[in-house]
């Protein structure tokens, strides 16, 4: 039935660990991953808990049909309470992790406690070890990484590792697993450190094989493939130019988040953009990008690999920089790029190199040195709070110096680690802050690309391109093309966009695949996996009711209808340029509207009435 | 009139050897219209997705009008989608 119906806990205070049955009641309502981690949390931790504490908990969660032959399954979750922003934490990485923990045997693994000394699990199959890690302790991921596979002399286990980011306390440090795909968001790698727990390592060789009906299952995944092989976006697009190929495009629309969101374009966009990844660089001749890469049981493979010119000034005398790695994602290019004025390629990606040695969130790490830079041309900053660095726009060396202080957690780096919002409060300007409930901005201007800002103001885990990616729609017309300028109508979409997307987050796929996928196309493959009856009406009331059940977490961790807005630049300062010259966010159009449509209250809350009707 | 022509992803091949930053200058009559650029360009129509005038999309159906202006900007991507 796709489930294992297995969980492991593991108590890192006592070192025990215990297996358990699966709640296969919540199975039902929540489906698994994002939806069924969070309804496990919700249920085991007081929402108003210290995020660092040892009260809160880390769950590694898989979805039904992680490890299964359904293209992109191979998804996996780390659900948390975040200590960034005080919400509930969801982040979602591909890679091989997941589909290992599956094949190994369970659904899900909680972390409770924290552990007297660093320890890392080992696990194989059903065994479920906590081992020493003190001499990992101080490591990056990669060396880390590195040490494990020769400790257990086995090429195929597979590694999730916290960087000395997180040891150090960064709050935005993720999680890294096969040295380059993160659980990037909302400083889930920050509470792993916390329980002083450095890694997963995992062996699965049971397989995945417990499905409901195999040959519905084959059949259904089979259809599947096909769609997305034939689709344009899928099939030939993304594999081509990965997400990267959206710089130019947001950048042509005015709504390319530009000098800590003054601007809606940047001039050096091209120089950034996943066409000039392409391109062989004047100074060896090579291009930038290797070759695309996919995560387990991926057909879509939209990952770039990397490398970078052994000549250029932040790895001349570097070679263990010199090989290819996990490349530059859009998200990553603006804000190390455009965000920051900088448009050097190879600078970005040595920085992106750097959140994954060290696991930090690249839009967190680049959107806050941007608000630093707007700081030190305020002269509000000085090089004596930068360790001498020269913190102005568009410097190279100062985004590759702060990277490399950042990774370590040392001098203003440690600075950097606290996130755009407590940065700005620190230095009297919280105005400066481009975040939402503490959350940096993804790539998206809300006053060129009107969802976005509700979708923004409204995301559970702080502000989020992936809880409800009205790009799709607004940009790319996918599945229906609507106007970005225009706000009406624009509740209804993001409530639908973030119901379909919870209900893809908690299957074990991945959302890219709705590029080409609908829900229809998905719940086939669902149903012939599970236990139970999977329609897409099913599909979204789940959707519904997980994101729901992350609101409820949010209000009793002390949040409010208040903290669904966006910094007053983006409300009130125009764009200066673009389409969308002249216009502000009107979120304040459609925030109402959002809220009468999920069932709240005027304040945000949820209503009996909503309550009720999702089971909560 | 002289517009500025953009090509972009896999577009970009057809582009100029010397050209910059994805675009190009080209000289069309007054009431030249979306279509007709992308064949005097000789791209095939199938494999153009979204097209920006001036960052603004232009609906399929308006892609045979002639809406463009002297100094416009249009843009061309195949199909791409990002996150």
């Amino acid at each position: 039935m796709a489930w294992t119906q297995n969980v492991l806990r593991v108590n890192l205070s006592s070192g025990e660990t215990a297996k358990e049955a699966l709640n296969m009641t919540w199975a039902d309502s929540y489906l698994g991953q994002r939806g069924l981690a969070s309804k496990y949390l919700a249920e085991e931790i007081d929402p108003a808990v210290d995020a660092l504490s040892p009260d809160n908990k880390l769950i590694m969660v898989t979805g039904p049909l992680t490890g299964t032959m359904a293209s992109t399954g191979g998804r996996y979750s780390v659900v948390t309470k975040s200590p960034l922003t005080g919400a509930i934490a969801c982040s979602n990485s591909g890679g091989f992790i997941g589909a290992e923990i599956k094949m190994a045997g369970w659904d899900m693994i909680i972390f409770e406690g924290r552990a007297d000394t660093p320890v890392y699990l080992y696990l194989e199959n059903e065994k479920a070890e906590l081992l020493p890690a003190d001499d990992l302790w101080g490591k990056s991921v990669w060396e880390a990484d590195e040490r494990l596979h020769q400790k257990h002399q086995d090429p195929l286990i597979r590694i999730a590792c916290v960087g000395r980011a997180a040891e150090q306390g960064n709050l935005y440090a993720g999680i890294i697993n096969d040295l380059h795909r993160a659980a990037g968001r909302s400083g889930v790698g920050t509470v792993m450190a916390s329980k002083n727990l450095k890694a997963l390592v995992c062996r699965g060789t049971r397989g995945v094989g417990n499905l409901k009906d195999p040959l519905r299952f084959l059949q259904a995944v089979e259809q599947g493939k096909r769609v997305l092989a034939e689709n344009a976006v899928t099939g030939q697009g993304l594999p081509q130019y990965g997400t990267q190929v959206l710089m130019n495009v947001i950048n042509e629309m005015g709504a390319l988040p530009t000098r800590n969101m003054q601007e809606v374009q940047f001039e050096g966009t091209h120089n950034i953009s996943g066409e000039a990844m392409h391109e062989p660089r004047s100074s060896d001749g090579q291009p930038n990008l290797t070759t695309n890469a996919a995560c387990f049981g991926c057909t879509i493979a939209c990952g770039r690999i990397a490398t970078l010119d052994k000549g250029h000034f932040t790895v001349e005398n570097k070679p263990g920089y010199w090989g290819a790695s996990g490349g530059l994602e859009y998200e990553a290019a603006w804000a190390l790029g455009s965000d920051t004025c900088i448009d050097d390629l190879d600078a970005l990606t040595y920085a992106n190199f750097l959140c994954n040695e060290d696991g930090f969130d690249p839009i967190s790490f680049g959107s806050t040195l941007a608000a630093a830079m707007e700081l030190y041309e305020m002269g509000v900053i000085t090089e004596q709070d930068t360790d001498g660095i020269e913190l102005k726009f568009g410097s190279a060396q100062a985004l590759t110096r702060t990277a490399e202080l950042t990774a370590r957690g040392e001098g203003f780096g440690k600075v950097l680690g606290l996130g755009s919002k407590r940065l700005c409060e620190k230095y009297g300007h919280p105005e400066l802050s481009m975040t939402v409930k503490a959350q940096e901005f993804p790539a998206y201007d809300p006053r060129g690309i009107q969802g976005m800002g509700l979708a923004y103001a409204t995301s559970n885990r702080g502000a989020c391109h992936l809880r409800g990616y009205t790009v799709a729609s607004e940009v790319l017309g996918i599945p229906e093309k609507t106007d970005p300028l225009v706000s009406e109508g624009k509740a209804e979409l993001v409530k639908a966009f973030q119901d379909a997307t919870a209900a893809v987050d908690s299957s074990g796929l991945c959302v890219f695949t709705t590029f080409a996928w609908t829900l229809d196309d998905i719940a086939p493959q669902i149903d012939a996996a599970c236990e139970g009856d999977w329609s897409t009406e099913k599909l979204l009331e789940v959707g519904e009711r997980i994101w729901n059940l992350e609101r409820d977490f949010n209000l009793k961790a002390g949040l409010t209808g208040k903290d669904d807005t966006l910094p007053k630049r983006l409300r009130k300062d125009a764009a200066k340029s673009g389409p969308a010259k002249g216009m502000v966010s009107e979120l304040d159009k459609m925030l109402p509207r959002y809220y009468e449509i999920r069932g709240w209250t005027p304040q945000g809350e949820l209503t009996a009435a909503t309550r009720q009707r999702l089971g909560l | 009139m002289k517009i500025v022509v953009k090509l972009f992803a896999s577009l970009s091949d057809l582009l100029p050897a010397d050209s910059r930053a994805n675009s190009m200058e080209v000289v069309v009559h007054d009431d030249a219209t979306a279509n007709q650029i992308i064949d005097l360009l000789q791209l095939p129509r199938k494999k153009v997705h979204l097209v920006l005038q001036n960052g603004l999309f232009v609906e399929p159906q308006d892609r045979d009008l002639p809406l463009i202006k002297e100094g416009d900007a249009i843009a061309f991507w195949p199909p791409i989608a990002g996150g």
